[in-house]
């Protein structure tokens, strides 16, 4: 491609020069991301914001948890789950962070294909990650039933400070929201895949110009995020 | 590397078009044109008119709380609750949905693709959702007017548990559509934003480099990165609440026992939310300054014919008020129980974003410094706003100080300095912005003397109002409070001053009616302004037609060779040289060498 041919001249240049050279094609004319189109500068710019959403959440939880003075409940104890007579720990969400990961991994097949113009594997693999997704939300709406019926409520709980299910109910929801709306998105530009509209210039996702077979990185963008954000969920609130 | 453009001088090679031109979405019907229209240049004018139409409604609110302040009981469904809700929603409306919505969705869309040479925002279509949804919380902050009991009274900081708690004025349903309001409104925003950010990123004209930007897109880019990361804990603050209010969670809300009754809230942290709405609540401020900041520097570059002093640095100090202002939020919170070292450290950000603000306003008077000084309306409201600022800035070193502020904090005094410096000055800058930029939006003039009386009237009114203020906070007069009744350590002397103010801020607020006559009748009636009267540099005075037409440009993108502040360049024919003038023989030579 043409900007890997330009790659070789930089590495000759002393640091300070190279450091300047940055700057100067940070702040030059036209674009401040070179090669970076507009819908991908705005996911990330997107992606940071919503950052701080998730950031504020994980933040308070931490503040309710610490500041509280009954009890926390013992998340090992609370997730388990009981199978063959077994109570094996938290074993609904190792599978379920399984699951979303491996969706990343789909995902980053379906980019792949996408830029080939394979339009049936795209396609595909969107599908397949869609439905690990929802799996995912599935998995969670199980275990907040389960939950539920052993007398969590927003407001209270059996073991200890009602600040647990409060925030408990709040993270996962709100994350499994952002699950629901990825699983949204991919099924409707699996579809327009699948149509070949981004063959025919048709118009694109969320604008009036046509749309490009990019929209398919950027959506991967997004659900790479939700998948890295359930990771410091499931670091913060089921493994402290 | 042989294209790149370093510094901002005339530079006789431009690089090649990076950008593809965009695919304009081409309206066809009236409705597509001018009501769900993707077209930044309608919807900035939508955003600006829904934002002085809710602005009208704060004035009113204001009107009625100085009424009661002057003359308690005189008016009398002005009770104790109705003032609460009053203040509330005066200063949710003015700080929210008119200033920032009027700054970035009105000024940043309006001037942010014409400033920058692009046909229009990165994705017109967020952009009109942007404003419907904005529309939409605006309507449901609305609809809390006419709740069986009101709008919410619980401060614009919204402070728990009393926000939610009953007996506080619009416990009810008030408060609910508060937070429901709130939320919308950052996620219109945010769709917004995303647009304003990338396309000042990623899709300026060739030859328009970062250091070549006028400095008031400098100002709302740099707020609107801001906005993006500040609203964020107010959201979640926002639901949180509503969260307590309608689930009976208990994140905010501490075991608290109501007239002799226990409540079933318990284990949450008040302060909790006061971090969160500071943390957003500093940063808002300077998300209406920082806009205010860069388009006074344009109006007095233009208006006293001279380039704006120390552009570099203006630039780094914009940037830089904008970082240094996430680590300042706690100086709000001295008095609400916070560990003392806290205050400490808070105290000392808080002095040394006073020093590139400081600078800033050097940098205004030694532009106007022997400079050729137009004293147009756009300059006199510039020339309002530094001293405004330069007011409230002072009053401000005084409350960021612990010890000052720990007598001062609640008193009539913070209201003093918090209007003067991000009630008055910013406002200042906008009636300055529009009569400014009022040509090229509608093709006409003004009424120049109508703009001036306006100008004197709110300047000198607003001074009249709220200078007295510092003095009532210095005699311990509490702000929210709607009587003093009949209070010891009060002088009589009082009295007169709450008069007096009240009918200053009466004849100040129907002088915005002159603003409004003058823009309704100059529609029709003001001269043909032509494409540049100011004789500016900016892009957006060279446009092909005036108004603007759809795609802002001819066939042509324009190609920028020089900064935003050419004037009065020594041996130009002219005295101002458009950022789009290919350099002359004489500048190529220089640039040679
Ligand atoms: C004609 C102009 C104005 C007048 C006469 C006015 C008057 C007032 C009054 C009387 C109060 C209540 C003081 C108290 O009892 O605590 C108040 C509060 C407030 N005003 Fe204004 N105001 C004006 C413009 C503005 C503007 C332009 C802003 C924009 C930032 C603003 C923001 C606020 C805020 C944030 C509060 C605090 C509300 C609270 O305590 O919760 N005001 N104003
Ligand atoms: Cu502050």
């Amino acid at each position: 491609m043409a900007r890997a041919a330009m790659a070789p001249t930089q590495t000759a240049l002393p640091r300070q020069a190279r450091w300047r050279g940055m700057i100067a094609d940070w702040s030059s004319d036209q674009r401040a991301f070179k090669g970076v189109s507009w819908g991908k500068a705005m996911m990330w710019v997107f992606l940071l914001s919503d950052t701080f959403v998730f950031g504020c959440f994980l933040l308070s939880y931490m503040t309710a948890r610490m500041s509280t003075v009954e009890p926390w409940p013992n998340p090992s104890e609370v997730f388990a789950l009981t199978i063959g007579g077994a109570e094996i720990p938290l074993i609904l969400i190792a599978i379920m962070t399984f699951v979303l990961i491996t969706s990343s991994g789909t995902m980053a097949m379906a980019v792949n294909f996408a830029y080939r113009r394979d339009r049936r594997r795209t396609a595909i693999l969107m599908l397949v990650t869609a439905l690990l997704g929802a799996g995912f939300v599935g998995m969670q709406a199980f275990e907040w039933t389960k939950l539920i019926e052993e007398g969590v409520r927003p407001w209270g709980n059996p073991w200890g400070a009602p600040q647990f299910g409060a925030t408990f109910f709040m993270i996962t929801g709100f994350h499994g929201t952002h699950v629901t709306i990825g699983v949204i998105f991919l099924l409707i530009i699996a579809r327009k895949v699948w149509r070949g509209d981004f063959d025919r210039g048709a118009k694109g996702f969320f604008t009036s110009r046509s749309g490009r077979y990019e929209i398919v990185e950027i959506t991967g963008l997004y659900w790479h995020f939700v998948d890295l954000v359930w990771v410091f969920i499931f670091a913060f609130f089921y493994l402290w | 590397m042989a294209t790149t453009i370093h510094g901002h001088g005339p530079a006789e090679t431009v690089p090649p078009a990076e950008t593809a031109d965009v695919e304009l979405y081409h309206p066809h019907s009236w409705i597509t044109r001018y009501v769900f229209s993707q077209d930044a240049k309608v919807i900035a004018i939508q955003y600006s008119l829904t934002a002085m139409a809710i602005g009208f409604v704060a004035l009113f609110l204001s009107w009625l709380m100085r009424l009661q302040l002057a003359f308690p009981g005189a008016l009398e469904f002005i009770d104790a609750d109705a003032y609460y809700q009053y203040i509330t929603m005066h200063g949710m409306i003015m700080v929210v949905y008119l200033l920032t919505a009027l700054f970035l969705g009105g000024f940043g869309n309006y001037l942010i693709p014409l400033m920058l040479g692009a046909r229009d925002m990165a994705f017109p279509y967020a952009n009109m959702l942007s404003y419907w949804i904005y529309l939409l919380a605006v309507l449901v902050l609305v609809a809390s007017f006419f709740t069986s009991d009101g709008p919410t009274g619980a401060g614009w900081t919204l402070y728990p548990p009393q926000a939610i708690l009953p007996n506080t004025p619009g416990q009810d349903l008030g408060i609910v559509l508060m937070l429901v309001s709130l939320a919308l409104f950052i996620i219109g925003f945010t769709m917004g934003g995303l647009n304003y950010v990338v396309t000042v990123l990623q899709g300026r004209a060739r030859g328009m480099t970062l250091m070549r930007m006028p400095l008031t897109i400098w100002g709302i880019f740099t707020a609107t990165v801001m906005a993006l990361l500040a609203f964020p804990a107010l959201f979640v603050g926002a639901v949180m609440m509503l969260f307590d209010r309608l689930l009976g969670t208990s994140f905010f809300m501490p075991a608290i026992v109501q007239m002799g009754e226990q409540l079933s809230y318990g284990g949450g942290s008040p302060i909790l939310f006061q971090h969160l709405f500071w943390f957003f609540g500093h940063p808002e401020v300077y998300i209406v300054a920082l806009p205010a900041f860069g388009i006074v520097s344009d109006l007095i570059a233009t208006h006293a014919r001279k380039n704006i002093f120390g552009y570099r640095m203006m630039v780094w100090a914009i940037v830089i008020i904008g970082a240094l202002s996430f680590i300042v939020w706690a100086h709000h919170m001295y008095v609400s129980g916070m560990n003392p070292y806290f205050g400490f450290f808070f105290a000392t950000t808080t002095l040394i974003i006073a020093v590139p603000t400081a600078i800033k306003v050097y940098n205004w008077v030694l532009t106007l410094w022997r400079g050729d000084i137009h004293f147009t309306p756009p300059m006199l409201f510039a020339i309002g706003f530094i001293v405004t600022f330069l007011n409230g800035g002072l009053t401000g070193m005084f409350l960021g100080n612990v010890v000052v502020d720990v007598p001062l904090s609640d008193t009539m005094f913070v209201v003093a300095h918090f209007h003067m410096v991000m009630g008055v000055a910013p406002i200042l800058v906008i009636f300055g912005a529009i009569y400014h930029w009022y040509p090229k939006i509608t093709g006409r003039m003004f009424n120049d003397l109508l703009a001036k009386l306006h100008f004197w009237v709110t300047f000198l009114g607003a001074y009249l109002i709220f200078f007295p203020m510092h003095y009532l906070g210095l005699l311990g007069i509490p702000r929210r409070y709607y009587e003093m009744g009949e209070t010891a350590f009060v002088p009589a002397s009082t009295v007169t001053l709450n008069e007096f103010i009240t009918i200053t801020a009466l004849v100040v607020g129907a002088a915005q009616f002159l603003f409004l006559f003058n823009m309704f009748w100059s529609l029709r009636h003001g001269r043909p302004a032509g494409g540049n009267p100011w004789r500016a540099t900016t892009l957006e005075w060279q446009t092909p037609q005036t108004p603007p037409a759809h795609g802002n440009w001819g066939r042509e993108l324009p190609v920028v060779y020089r900064w935003a502040y050419d004037y009065s360049v020594p041996g130009a024919a002219e005295d101002f040289i458009p950022q789009n003038q290919p350099p002359s023989p004489t500048e190529r030579r220089e640039a040679a060498t």
